[in-house]
């Protein structure tokens, strides 16, 4: 187990490396001169314009400024937005809880209707209900999930008035040294209604970006399922003298979940791509959103932080989900 | 010639097969049914639109589909707020969203089987060097890098479209290389090298036939990404801009209006999501009649 | 009275190209401490019939019989619940894939403990007590150590034992063993050929004894039934069958045993083989 998670590690090192390097590459190569942008409107002197250049760094080799950047990144300096003046890191971490509330709820809503789903779809295959439910994952894995955003603000929030169509809570609600999730924030400070205007908030985004990793999850659990139970040791169980709950629920159930739960590691990633649409749509004040306008204001120190930063999210994530993984399979725990 | 008579019979047995188990699959029959017509109405959308797809009709402002009131029968699903008619920009916009998938895939395929074919075949660092840059690749969320890259090189339909190549691109590399390992020292490849087929040869004509199989089934799901993705990039304001009826683009454009003109929201991600389908259907359907493993059951 | 018996049995699955009948017309009786072999090449229905008469087939599977009954039970009324009080209880079965047919999630403990609590409800203690005696009767060395192991670090004779531990455990009446030593290494295949005997002596429970292995039909059995393509051939004591088989497909069948072969090459048993004689069976 140990040698599998190193193995894992030292993998993933390699792969972090070149990930710095795609940052760092990347925001060099974006059109427009730094200074220039940072000088703004008013414009700037030659003489001036060198002086910040040296003050930022931007005169000397490439090499240099790259290796600069990694020792930054070692004690924690991601940059300064050129926006804000603040430090890219602390603007990131202002705003991920925002994006890890709305992704968590997502998952669990994919999860807890993802799965049941492939599963009933599994037992009950060619019925009227694997037909219907497969259908609609299907749909749900070809929806654009932009104009899915759009069509239910129109229906729940337009026509219907139930739930409100942008933000994470009421503006009559403040809450001071939060965790900066609303859901736990509301829920301690007591403050009537405070819960429930954050719930409502949450339940259409957190749809939206359910809505592909619960197809996938639904489809994956189907197909696993199915190979599952035509193994040897589900007619085993069955030989045993096993109900037909105990051999689903407890011996299939057990091996098909492990191909799943790699298969939900791997939406993560796909639902930071999701995040960035649904909070565009919502207003939601993540890092998504904080993404798309960073790169619309030119605020190179943010893109090439927030890009390294999800990433590493991305990374870290998945190296739990592989630690589960070996936990969930035994052949891995034990070799 | 009995032995090129003999490779066609067997072609065509194969084909026939195929198209045995793609048809006995009703959901794939239907999604090539739609894709067909989609197909259709791309290439003849100059014909079947009743208007230009940019031309401003400045007395009909979002008029409302033809069936509700006040509704015009001159637009049949409405106009939209600088009074273009939504029906003809639909039409146009099946061009982008089906040579969006085309060139995507065309440079995605074209650029994953290279690297994947250089990679499975000279190994060693070369290897190595190929698939770490792939795995940095696919270590971003893909439109999240794709974004990034069209904020590079600028806003712009071709721009998104490259990017989203590049995104997509190392699912190919990985399966041609898989594919390569694993053929690379079966005994017929072994016996063309003896027979001294040339190395770029023996890649090009014996293994990659071999492996066209996993890479179409990846080619049509690539397909419905890159519209998928490229419709994001559209509705971010990175991908086709203004006034080329791109459907992502059209349903930016009528995000303010989602209130108040239901139709101009509605149908452009009706359209995106009837192409992506479609796309998906027939893509489950080759995979169920290309898979030897799934044939069985 | 007969522990299993089968009038009749017709077996046929619903493919594309039509229905296809992987058993026709079985008749069998098996008693107490008697030894039953089932003789027939690979796709003969040898495996699908004891699995029909187990009720393990999938629903596509169509089973029909004038008699099925187990100890005068009829085993194709019963309710599912009532079947699964016999099957693993008094029924139990042996695959030929050992390490494949137990659960790799799974300690092999916990799979045979599954079945003490499932049938005889005993408490956990008990249960692990039970399950180390099962563990040594079946000769798996440290069985205590062994419980806590999942299939995938035992070998395949050692998961084999495990399977007939399993299906030992509740004392059964008949056990029917499906290719039991097919999978395994020829060293192997003896031992645990002695262990299912001596079980089988020991508890006089009846045996069914699936297999293609002449060999192993003149070391256990009492009586054989011999197998092709779905239809019953020839059903004779073992003797009879060794002295005078009276099929063409059964001579085919022993003549192609090794101890039979001449100069260099190892017959087969189309060698012996008249198509036409098969066309018309005894039946």
């Amino acid at each position: 187990m140990i040698r599998f998670l190193l193995g894992k590690l030292a993998y993933l090192i390699p792969t972090f490396i070149g990930i710095t390097i795609v940052a760092f590459g990347f925001v060099r190569l974006l059109p427009g001169d730094p200074v220039l942008l940072m000088a703004g409107e008013r414009g700037i002197s030659p003489e001036r314009h060198a002086q910040l250049s040296a003050q930022l760094g931007f005169d000397r080799p490439l090499v240099v400024q790259y290796l600069d950047f990694i020792g930054g990144l070692f004690q924690g300096d991601f940059g300064t937005s050129l926006a804000t003046r603040r430090p890219v890191l602390g603007e990131f971490l202002t705003l991920f809880p925002a994006t890890v509330e709305l992704s968590v709820c997502a998952i669990i809503l994919a999860t807890l209707i993802g799965i049941p789903l492939g599963i009933f779809a599994a037992i009950k295959r060619g019925s009227a209900f694997d037909q219907v439910s497969m259908g609609a994952a299907l749909v749900g894995y070809s929806m654009p999930i932009f104009w899915w955003g759009l069509l239910l603000i129109i229906l729940f929030s337009g026509i219907l008035g139930w739930t409100p169509v942008s933000g994470r809570i009421d503006l009559l609600y403040f809450f001071r040294n939060g965790t900066g999730f609303m859901l736990i924030d509301s829920l301690m400070s007591g403050q009537k209604g405070a819960f429930t205007s954050a719930v409502s908030h949450l339940i259409l985004p957190s749809i939206v970006l359910a809505t592909i990793p619960m197809a996938v999850i639904a489809r994956q659990s189907r197909s696993a399922m199915l190979e599952v139970l035509s193994e040897d040791y589900v007619r085993t169980a069955r030989a045993k003298g096993m109900s037909a709950w105990r051999v689903v629920g407890v011996h299939a159930l057990r091996n098909a979940m492990i191909p799943v739960i790699t298969t939900i590691g791997l939406q993560i990633g796909v639902m930071m791509a999701g995040a960035i649409l649904t909070e565009t749509i919502f207003s939601w004040p993540g890092v998504g959103k904080w993404m798309i306008d960073s790169i619309s204001r030119r605020d190179y120190p943010s893109v090439q932080g927030g890009l390294l930063l999800i990433a590493a999210v991305v990374m870290i994530v998945n190296l739990i989900v592989d630690l589960l993984y070996g936990i969930i399979n035994p052949r891995i725990r034990h070799s | 010639m009995t032995t090129s008579s003999d490779t066609q019979s067997e072609r065509g047995r194969a084909l026939r097969e195929f198209w045995f188990y793609f048809s006995e699959n009703r959901g794939a029959v239907i999604g090539l049914g739609i894709f067909v017509l989609l197909l259709l109405t791309a290439v003849f959308a100059p014909l079947l639109a009743p208007h230009d797809p940019i031309q401003q009709y400045r007395d009909f402002l979002l008029t409302p589909p033809s069936w509700q009131e006040g509704g015009s029968s001159q637009f049949l699903l409405g106009t939209d707020a600088v009074g273009r008619d939504l029906l003809s920009r639909l039409i146009f916009g099946a061009r982008q969203s089906l040579i969006i998938g085309a060139v995507v895939v065309t440079i995605a395929v074209t650029g994953g089987i290279i690297l994947g074919l250089v990679s499975g075949f000279f190994g060693g660092w070369v290897d190595t060097v190929i698939m770490r840059v792939m795995d940095v690749i696919l270590a971003f969320p893909s439109l999240l890098l794709a974004l990034v890259m069209v904020a590079i090189l600028g806003p712009g339909l071709m721009n998104a479209m490259i990017a989203i190549a590049i995104v997509l691109q190392p699912h190919f590399a990985r399966l041609t290389r898989a594919a390569v390992m694993a053929e690379k020292e079966r005994e017929y490849v072994m016996a063309a090298r003896v027979a001294g087929a040339g190395r770029i040869r023996l890649m090009v004509r014996t293994i990659l036939p071999n492996c066209l199989a996993p890479l179409i089934v990846q080619g049509t799901l690539s397909f419905s990404s890159a519209v998928l993705d490229a419709a994001a990039l559209g509705f971010l304001g990175m991908g086709a801009q203004p006034p080329l009826p791109e459907w992502g683009t059209m349903l930016a454009e009528a995000r303010e209006f989602i209130l108040s003109a239901w139709w101009v929201v509605t149908f452009p991600g009706l359209a995106i999501l009837i192409t992506v389908l479609a796309i998906n259907l027939v893509g489950d359907g080759l995979r169920d009649a290309l898979d030897p493993k799934l044939k069985r059951s | 009275m007969a522990l299993l018996e089968i009038r009749n049995l017709n077996v046929s699955f619903d493919t594309s190209s039509g229905p296809f009948h992987a058993v026709k017309g079985l008749d069998l009786t098996v008693h107490e401490r008697e030894v039953l072999a089932i003789v027939g090449e690979s796709g003969s229905g040898k495996s699908v019939s004891m699995l029909a008469a187990m009720g393990l087939l999938p629903k596509s599977a169509k089973v029909t019989a004038d008699v099925l009954q187990f100890q005068g039970r009829d085993l194709l009324t019963m309710s599912d619940k009532e079947r699964r009080s016999i099957v693993g209880r008094e029924i139990s079965m042996i695959f030929q894939e050992p390490i494949a047919s137990l659960n790799p999630c799974f300690t092999v403990g916990y799979q045979i403990e599954e079945v003490l609590r499932a049938h005889l409800g005993l408490g956990r203690n008990e249960r692990r007590k039970r399950a180390i005696e099962l563990f040594s009767a079946v000769g798996i060395p440290d069985p205590e150590k062994r419980l806590s192991s999942y299939p995938h670090q035992m070998s395949g004779g050692q998961c084999q034992r495990v399977m007939i531990a399993i299906a030992i455990a509740c004392k059964p009446r008949l056990l029917i063993a499906d290719e039991p030593t097919t999978a395994l290494d020829v060293t192997i295949q003896k031992q645990i050929l002695d262990l299912l005997m001596t079980l089988q002596e020991d508890t006089g429970m009846g045996m069914i004894m699936i297999t293609h292995d002449m060999g192993v039909v003149a070391e256990t059995a009492d009586r054989v039934i011999v197998k092709y393509k779905g239809r019953m051939m020839e059903q004779a004591d073992v003797l009879t069958l060794f002295e005078a088989p009276s099929h063409p497909y059964t001579k085919a069948l022993l003549s192609a045993l090794p101890e039979h072969a001449t100069g260099d090459r190892l017959s087969t048993v189309s060698d012996f083989l008249d198509p036409a004689t098969l066309q018309e069976g005894p039946l």
